[in-house]
């Protein structure tokens, strides 16, 4: 198989491995988060605002690392570095 | 289909080229001034009428300083300047991506990078402000010197976790637009952008209560350590 197909074809699987493993971690700590946060608002409804408040900063902390793989997804598949070497 | 409003050239400016993003940044900030202008021109402080414009002004600079207030425990007028800045900046040109042919600017990793790299400078700016350059500086070598690199590396990672974030979340939103219009071109890309509005303003909001939060962490730690010196001066 050609350089080129080679680069394609790892690049394209890693890319699906990448965000499909990456999530897992993510998903499963904001579920945690918000199901632990929606605990603390039915017993205390007067600090829903300040809960609120921390929950979102707290999910786009965790987030981020599903969005390093995301973005690690889109260089592999849009601007793989091997493959601009190869096609040039 | 282009991934980053950077490779759309609208058109040129003499030497340069003029991209999506840089345009659309001109028309948010064009938008900004000149509504707050024409609010700004007619304020009034009689009481029962107050008028659309000034009524939106006002519940949101109060919302802005309500918010600053609650997460720094400080004067908030400070930082409304910067902080309200940066929200009324990404909400604006994240909801105007309901607007056909309009690419927000946001989408874009320079602009994300260059809203960060702002965080950047603003945390020990404000800090240095506050209790000048050597409680600022001294505030790195605590606990002990030995944690100084970390905390380089902290400051550098979380910059560059706040322009990735916004950018990536953006972003998404309209690659997820183009695929969904090739694939179920009938009402579903309207839910998805419907989506895409919630998650733009929470976007905005999370950058600018991140951006608080640095800052606060920034003064807050050196307002104590000061405290202590100034006590141990006077024991």
């Amino acid at each position: 198989m050609s350089d080129f197909g080679l680069i394609g074809m790892a690049s394209i699987i890693v890319a699906g491995l990448t965000i499909g493993i990456g999530s897992i971690g993510p998903a499963l700590g904001q579920g945690r988060a918000l199901a632990q946060a929606l605990q603390a608002i039915a017993q205390q409804p007067d600090e829903a605002n300040t809960i609120t408040r921390t929950l979102f900063v707290g999910l786009a902390m965790v987030e981020s690392t599903a969005i390093y793989c995301f973005v690690v997804t889109l260089i592999l598949i849009f601007a793989n570095p091997f493959w601009a070497a190869v096609q040039s | 289909m282009t991934l980053s409003p950077d490779d759309v050239a609208l058109f040129a400016l003499g030497p340069w080229t003029v991209t999506a993003t840089l345009a659309y940044s001109w028309v948010v900030m064009a938008l900004l001034v000149v509504a707050s202008a024409l609010v700004t021109r007619s304020l009034t402080t009689a009481g029962g009428d107050l008028g659309r414009g000034q009524n939106v002004l006002e519940a949101l600079v109060a919302f802005l300083l309500d918010q600053i207030r609650e997460i720094t425990n400080q004067d908030p007028e400070p930082y409304l300047p910067f902080v309200g800045t940066l929200f009324l900046f990404i909400v604006t040109s994240n909801v105007l991506s309901v607007v056909p042919g309009f690419e927000p600017p946001t989408g874009s990793l320079a602009t994300a990078a260059a809203l960060a790299l702002c965080v950047f400078v603003a945390v020990p700016a404000f800090g240095i402000r506050k209790l000048g350059l050597r409680a600022y500086l001294g505030n790195y070598l605590r606990p002990t010197p030995f944690l100084l690199p970390f905390t380089i590396i902290g400051e550098l990672s979380r910059t560059l976790a706040l322009a990735v974030r916004l950018f990536g979340n953006i972003m998404s939103g309209s690659v997820i637009a183009v695929i969904l219009l090739s694939v179920a071109p009938l009402l579903f890309p309207v839910v998805m952008q419907a989506f895409g509005l919630l998650i733009g303003v929470i976007q905005a909001y999370i950058f600018a209560v991140l951006a608080i939060v640095y800052i606060a962490s920034g003064t807050e730690a050196q307002e104590r350590t000061a405290r202590a010196r100034k006590e141990e001066a006077g024991s």
